[in-house]
C-alpha cells in the first residue's frame, strides 16, 4: 500500500522538476529572442549570503543571486555546461534511472565540434553546476536523478527497507550498512526498531571499535559515521531519524576546529548546501564530546595532547565569529581550546584504556547529559 | 705599474733628442698631396674599408649618379644593375641607366677625376656631393684588379656611342683615357644613357649591409624607378615603376638665416662688395624680405645702406646673433620651470642645455633682455621672471619664413606608402612628411614611414631603414641620427614592446627619409647623419607622428582581435547548447542555433566589415562579401559617427572607395562602445551588477512575451511527435530498479 502511494509521490515530484528544467530552457531561448542576454540567476552560496535563522536555528541561504550569462566571455562555457547537466539529468528523470555524478560527468563529457575542446575536463568542473542546477530550478539532487558515492556507514537495532530489500542493521557485520546518498522516503523507510537514540562518530575507526564491543546493541542506539565530515546522505539519514522516529542525536568528533564545524553542519547546515538545511540539519543535535575541557575532567595523560598549529587557530577564530556558534557554552568550548593551544583526537581516549570510550565516557557524557547544545 | 713605467721612458727619451734632419733636406721631401693620393691611404673614409664594402659602395656610387642624372634630365629612370663574379673574389659591376649620357670630353674627367662634379658648388639637394664616389670606386677597382673603368655613352638619338676605358693617374689626380687612339664608337641600340662597368676586388654576400638589401630599399624610396638586378647568384629581380611622376626637381637655394655659420655671413658680407648690407641680405640669403632685412640691421646696429665690405667683423658677429636668435627656441615654459627648479646651474647654462640654437652670447642677450643676469642660479628665477625670458625671447626674434619647400624634394606621403608596401607584406602602414625645417642655415625635410604586422618578424627588433636623399644609409646604424630619434622615440605608448634605450621589438618597419640640399654626414663615406638635435627632433616628430596611427591601429587590432575571440567563443558553444536546448525542450535545434547566432552582432561588437576577413583585405573583399546581410559596402561608411571619431586618428587613411585593397588597413575604425554591458576589453566590464535587479524584472516581461511562442512552438512540436511527453510520463515506473543504469551515452 505504502509503496504505492510512494510511487505515485516519485511520479509527482519528477513531473515538477521537468518542468522546472524545460522553464529554464524556454527562458533561455525567450531571452534571447526579445534580444537580452539568456542568463540564469543562482543564489550565492558564500558565507556572505547565509544567515543563521535563530527561531528555527538553521543556516539559510540569503536572496543574494549571481547572474550566469551565455555572452559573456567567461561564463559562456558555464553556462552551455548547465544546460548540458540540466539536459542528462532530464534524461535520467525520462529514463528512471539514478547515476552517480561521476556518471554524469561522463555522460556529458564529449569534445566540443570543431574544436579540441571537451565539454567537461574534470568532475571538478561538473560537481559545482550540479549543485548551481539544484539552487537556480530549486530541485533537490535526487531529484535530478543523481546521488553522490555512498559514505559512511550505520548499524544498529533496526530494520529498514533499502529500495524494496529488507535490511537488518543488526546484522551487518563489521562493516556495517553503507549509507547510499539517497536516504529520501520512498528509497529508504524505517521498519521494526528499539533505538533509543543516534550516535554519530566522525570516524570510521573509532566506529569499528564502538561496533565491535556492540555498544549499539549494550545501549541500544543507532551507531553511525560518515568519514570524516557528513555527507548529504548521513546529514538526511540523521534528520529522517530525528524527524520520523523522535530519535535524539549525539555527536562525536575530534576536539579540533574542523570536529566542531562537522557538529556545527549536522546540527545547523553547511554555507555551501545552505539551502538545504530545512530537510538536513538536526538542530536538537548534542555534541558529547571531545571538549576542551575533557583533558582536565578525564585526567588525559598530557602525552595525548596536540599542539595547535596555526591553521587551527586561525579556524578556531573563524568559527569563534559565526553566529550559529555563538552560545555561550561554544564560545568558552573554543576559546578553552585557543587558550590551551591543544587539540585532541577521540583515539585520546584509548589512553585510559581501550575500552574506555565504550564503557566508561559515553555512558557517563550520555546520563550526566554533560553535552553541547 | 704600466703607468709608471711609461712616464719613465717618457722622461728618457725626450732627455736629450738628437737632430735627425735639417730644414733644408725636409724641404725636399715636401711636396703637394694628390687629393686621389690621399684617398688611396685612406680609403675606408670613403667606403672601400674592406671587400664586401668595396662592392656595394660601387654600386652606389654608380646607381647613386645614375638616378641623380635621369632625374636632373627629367627621365624616369630604368636601370640595369649587373654583377659578375669574373674570377673567385673578383667582380665585374656594370651599372647601366637610360640617363642623358655624358659627352665625350667629360667621361674621362667624371670617371677618373677625384672632386670632380656638378653638385659640389651648389646648394641643391642630390644623391652624390661631392663628386668623389664613381672616381673613387673606378680608382678602387684600378688599384685591385688593374683594369680600367669602361664606360659606354650615348647623349641622343642619331648620335654616336662612345666606349672610353679610363684610367685615374693618382700622382696627379688627372684621367687618362686608355683607348683614345683607336675608334671608340659603338653600336647601342639605346637612344640614350651611360654604362659603366668596373672591375674590382670584392665580395658578395647578403644581409643587412649587402647590396641586395641596398637595391631593395632603393626602390623603397624611389617609387619611380624601374630596376633590374642580376645578381652573381640566382636569377635576375625586377621591379617595375608604381609612380610615373619623377620627383619635383629641386631648386637651387641660398643660406637661410636660422642657424647659418659666423664664417659663412663674414663671407658673404665680403662678397657683397659695393652693395648695400641690405641688398646683400636679399639677395644672398633665403627668405630675407626688404624688412627682414632691415629689421636684422636694426637689432644688429647696422646701417642697412652700408657698403656690406666695409663693416667691421663684430657688427657681422652682432648680426649673425640676431640671425642665430631668431632660430632659438626653448621648451615648453611649465616644462622649463620644472627643470630648473631643481637645477643647480646657472641661467646661461640652462637656456643652452634646455633650448635649442642658443650660443653664450645669445643666452646673455636674452638674460639682459629680461633684466637677468646671466650667472643668476636657476633655481632662483620667480615664475615673473621666466615669463620675462619667454618675452624677451620673442622680442629677439625676426621672424624669417622657413625656407622654400622646393629646394627639398621629399618622397611624399602616399609614395612613402607604396614603397613600403612593394618591400614589406605588412597589415598596417602610416606615413608622414614633415614641414620644411633647417640645421645649420640648410632646410631639409624628414619623412617617416611605419609598416607594421603581417609577414613582419614578430621577434626581432624593428628594422630600420635610413635614407639621406633617397639613398639607403646600411652602415652604422649606431653612429646615426636617424637611429637616435628612432630611439629617443617611447614606442611603449604606442603599443609596441621596446626596453629603455633600444629599438622596439615587434613586426615593425620604419622608414626614414632626410631628404636636404646638404645631409651633413658623419664622415665623407656617407653612412651615417650627423647628430644635429633639429633633425633628431624632426625625426622624432615624426615618428611619433606615425606612432600615433600606429597604436590607435594597434589598439583597434587588440580590440578587434578580443572581439573576435569572444565571437568565436560564443560560437563554439552556440551549437553544444543548441543541442542541449533541443534535448529539453524539444524545440528544432537550428532555429534555436539561428536565434542565438542572430543574437551575436548584439554581443560582439565587430566592425561592419565582414567579420571574418583579415583586416587589410577586408575593404578589398567587401563587395565580393554580402552573404552576411551586415556587410553592406565598406565599414567605413555606414555607423557615420563612429566612422568619423576613429578616422580621426588616421589622417593617412584615404576615403574607402579609393582605397586600393591594402590600402583598406587604415580604414579600420575603433568602435565606440555605445552599451555599457560591454567596454572594448571586455570581461571586467561585462554584465556589471547593478544591472542586475532591473534585468531580472524585464527579463521576465520579455520571457512572458515570449514564453507564448516557445510554448506553442512546443505544443507544435508535441502534435507531430507524440514521444516527448510519453517519456516524460514514464519515470515514475523505473523507482523500483534503480540497478538498471543506463545514464551515460
Amino acid at each position: 500500500m505504502a509503496k504505492k502511494t510512494d510511487k505515485a509521490l516519485t511520479e509527482e515530484r519528477d513531473k515538477r522538476t521537468l518542468e522546472k528544467i524545460h522553464k529554464l530552457a524556454i527562458e533561455a531561448v525567450a531571452d534571447v529572442r526579445a534580444g537580452k542576454n539568456p542568463s540564469l540567476s543562482i543564489p550565492v552560496r558564500s558565507l556572505s549570503n547565509v544567515s543563521f535563522d535563530t527561531d528555527k536555528r538553521v543556516i539559510r541561504l540569503g536572496d543574494a543571486t549571481q547572474q550566469r550569462s551565455f555572452f559573456h566571455y567567461k561564463q559562456a562555457k558555464v553556462f552551455m555546461q548547465t544546460f548540458l547537466v540540466a539536459e542528462h539529468c532530464k534524461k535520467l528523470i525520462e529514463e528512471g534511472a539514478t547515476t552517480s555524478i561521476r556518471d554524469l560527468y561522463y555522460a556529458a563529457k564529449h569534445t566540443i565540434a570543431g574544436s579540441k575542446e571537451n565539454t567537461f575536463d574534470d568532475q571538478s568542473e561538473s560537481d559545482p553546476i550540479i549543485e548551481d542546477l539544484e539552487v537556480s530550478i530549486d530541485a533537490l539532487r535526487e531529484e535530478l536523478h543523481l546521488r553522490a558515492e555512498n559514505k559512511g556507514a550505520m548499524v544498529g537495532p533496526m530494520t529498514i527497507r533499502d529500495t524494496g530489500d529488507t535490511i537488518d542493521l543488526r546484522r551487518m557485520g563489521s562493516g556495517g550498512w553503507s549509507v547510499p546518498s539517497i536516504v529520501e522516503e520512498g528509497r529508504i523507510e524505517f521498519m521494526k526498531h528499539e533505538a533509543q537514540y543516534v550516535l554519530f562518530v566522525e570516524k570510521g575507526a573509532i566506529w569499528a571499535r564502538l561496533n565491535e564491543d556492540k555498544y549499539w546493541d549494550k545501549h541500544k542506539c543507532m551507531l553511525i559515521h560518515g568519514g570524516g565530515m557528513a555527507a548529504r546522505g548521513i546529514r538526511r539519514i540523521l534528520r529522517r531519524m530525528n524527524d520520523e522516529l523522535k530519535l535524539p542525536v549525539y555527536v562525536v568528533t575530534d576536539n579540533d576546529p574542523w570536529g566542531f564545524y562537522i557538529y556545527s553542519v549536522i546540527k545547523q547546515g553547511s554555507i555551501n548546501l545552505a539551502y538545504e538545511s530545512m530537510r538536513m540539519a538536526v538542530p536538537s543535535a548534542r555534541f558529547i564530546g571531545i571538549s576542551s575541557f575533557d583533558a582536565e575532567a578525564y585526567k588525559f595523560p598530557s602525552s595525548v595532547a596536540i599542539a595547535t598549529n596555526d591553521e587551527d587557530k586561525r579556524r578556531a577564530e573563524q568559527i569563534l565569529k559565526y553566529d550559529w556558534f555563538q552560545a555561550k557554552g561554544w564560545q568558552s568550548e573554543i576559546k578553552q581550546m585557543l587558550k590551551a593551544e591543544k587539540k585532541y583526537e577521540i583515539e585520546a581516549l584509548s589512553s585510559k584504556g581501550i575500552r574506555y570510550i565504550s564503557e566508561t565516557y559515553l555512558p557517563e557524557k550520555i546520563k550526566a547529559r554533560a553535552w553541547l547544545d | 705599474m704600466t703607468t709608471e713605467t711609461n712616464a719613465e721612458e717618457g722622461t728618457e727619451s725626450t732627455a736629450t733628442p738628437t737632430r735627425r734632419s735639417s730644414a733644408e733636406a725636409m724641404a725636399s721631401k715636401q711636396r703637394e698631396i694628390s687629393v686621389s693620393e690621399f684617398f688611396t691611404k685612406n680609403r675606408h673614409l670613403l667606403g672601400f674599408d674592406n671587400a664586401a664594402k668595396a662592392l656595394l659602395t660601387t654600386v652606389k656610387e654608380a646607381v647613386d649618379n645614375a638616378l641623380d642624372a635621369c632625374e636632373e634630365a627629367g627621365i624616369l629612370p630604368t636601370l640595369e644593375v649587373e654583377i659578375a663574379e669574373v674570377s673567385d673574389g673578383r667582380y665585374r659591376v656594370r651599372v647601366e641607366d637610360n640617363g642623358p649620357g655624358i659627352v665625350k670630353e667629360q667621361i674621362p674627367k667624371i670617371f677618373a677625376k677625384l672632386l670632380y662634379g656638378s653638385k659640389f658648388h651648389r646648394l641643391r639637394q642630390s644623391r652624390g656631393q661631392q663628386g668623389i664616389g664613381i672616381s673613387a670606386a673606378g680608382m678602387y677597382g684600378q688599384l685591385t684588379t688593374g683594369r680600367p673603368v669602361v664606360v659606354v655613352s650615348k647623349i641622343g638619338k642619331g648620335r654616336p656611342a662612345w666606349r672610353l676605358e679610363v684610367r685615374i693617374d693618382s700622382r696627379s689626380n688627372n684621367p687618362e683615357v686608355l683607348n683614345k687612339d683607336r675608334d671608340n664608337t659603338v653600336v647601342w641600340e639605346k637612344d640614350h644613357g651611360t654604362s659603366v662597368e668596373i672591375e674590382l676586388q670584392g665580395l658578395y654576400r647578403s644581409g643587412r649591409t649587402s647590396v641586395d638589401a641596398y637595391l631593395e630599399q632603393t626602390v623603397v624610396a624611389n617609387p619611380h624607378l624601374e630596376l633590374t638586378y642580376k645578381p652573381p647568384k640566382g636569377e635576375a629581380m625586377h621591379w617595375p615603376r608604381v609612380s610615373d611622376t619623377l620627383p619635383p626637381e629641386a631648386q637651387e637655394i641660398k643660406p637661410h638665416p636660422h642657424g647659418v655659420e659666423l664664417g659663412m655671413v663674414l663671407k658673404i658680407m665680403h662678397e657683397g662688395g659695393k652693395r648695400t648690407v641690405k641688398e646683400t641680405l636679399m639677395e644672398e640669403f633665403s627668405r630675407v624680405t626688404g624688412p627682414v632685412a632691415e629689421e636684422l640691421c636694426k637689432r644688429a646696429g647696422v646701417d642697412p645702406k652700408a657698403h656690406a665690405n666695409r663693416i667691421h667683423a663684430e657688427t657681422v658677429e652682432k648680426m649673425h646673433e640676431v640671425m642665430r636668435a631668431s632660430h632659438a627656441a626653448l621648451p615648453q615654459q611649465k616644462r622649463f620651470a620644472s627643470k630648473i627648479a631643481k637645477s643647480d646651474s646657472t641661467l646661461r647654462e640652462e637656456l643652452m642645455d634646455e633650448g635649442t640654437g642658443f650660443t653664450p652670447g645669445l643666452a646673455d642677450l636674452v638674460l639682459r633682455g629680461a633684466g637677468l643676469e646671466p650667472t643668476q642660479k636657476a633655481k632662483l628665477t620667480t615664475p615673473t621672471q621666466l615669463d620675462h625670458v619667454y618675452d624677451a625671447l620673442h622680442k629677439s626674434q625676426v621672424r624669417i619664413l622657413p625656407p622654400p619647400a622646393t629646394c627639398v624634394v621629399p618622397i611624399g606621403e602616399d609614395l612613402v606608402m607604396e614603397g613600403l608596401k612593394r618591400r614589406f607584406k605588412g597589415e598596417f602602414f602610416a606615413s608622414h612628411t614633415r614641414p620644411p625645417a633647417v640645421y645649420r642655415g640648410n632646410p631639409f625635410v624628414v619623412e617617416v614611414g611605419v609598416a607594421f604586422g603581417g609577414e613582419l618578424s614578430k621577434d626581432s627588433s624593428a628594422d630600420v631603414l635610413r635614407f639621406a636623399n633617397r639613398v639607403p644609409l646600411l652602415y652604422q646604424p649606431r653612429a646615426c641620427a636617424i637611429t637616435e630619434a628612432v630611439l629617443k622615440v617611447d614606442w611603449k605608448s604606442y603599443g609596441m614592446q621596446q626596453r629603455k634605450g633600444e629599438l622596439p621589438v615587434g613586426p615593425l618597419a620604419v622608414f626614414v627619409h632626410l631628404a636636404s640640399v646638404w645631409v651633413p654626414f658623419t664622415s665623407e663615406a656617407k653612412e651615417a647623419v650627423a647628430h644635429y638635435d633639429d633633425i633628431v627632433r624632426e625625426v622624432r616628430l615624426a615618428l611619433m607622428e606615425c606612432g600615433r596611427k600606429l597604436g590607435a591601429w594597434v589598439k583597434a587590432q587588440d580590440a578587434e582581435k578580443w572581439q573576435r575571440e569572444r565571437k568565436s567563443l560564443f560560437e563554439k558553444y552556440i551549437n553544444e547548447l543548441a543541442a542541449s536546448i533541443h534535448a529539453i525542450t524539444g524545440l528544432p535545434a537550428e532555429k534555436v542555433k539561428e536565434d542565438f547566432q542572430s543574437a551575436l552582432p548584439r554581443h560582439v561588437r565587430l566592425p561592419t566589415t565582414p567579420s571574418d576577413t583579415p583586416p587589410a583585405l577586408a575593404a578589398g573583399e567587401a563587395a565580393e562579401n554580402d552573404d552576411e546581410g551586415e556587410g553592406e559596402g565598406s565599414g567605413a561608411r555606414d555607423d557615420g559617427d563612429d566612422a568619423e571619431s576613429a578616422s580621426g586618428e588616421h589622417p593617412a587613411a584615404p576615403p574607402a572607395k579609393s582605397a586600393k585593397a591594402p590600402r583598406a588597413a587604415n580604414a579600420v575604425r575603433v568602435d565606440a562602445p555605445e552599451d555599457e554591458d560591454e567596454g572594448l576589453y571586455g570581461s571586467a566590464f561585462e554584465d556589471v551588477t547593478p544591472g542586475r535587479v532591473r534585468a531580472k524584472d524585464t527579463r521576465a516581461a520579455a520571457a512572458q512575451k515570449s514564453f507564448r511562442w516557445a510554448e506553442e512552438e512546443v505544443e507544435r512540436r508535441r502534435q507531430t511527435k507524440a514521444a516527448a511527453p510519453a517519456a516524460a510520463k514514464k519515470p515514475a515506473a523505473t523507482t523500483k530498479k534503480p540497478a538498471a543504469r543506463k545514464g551515460g551515452r
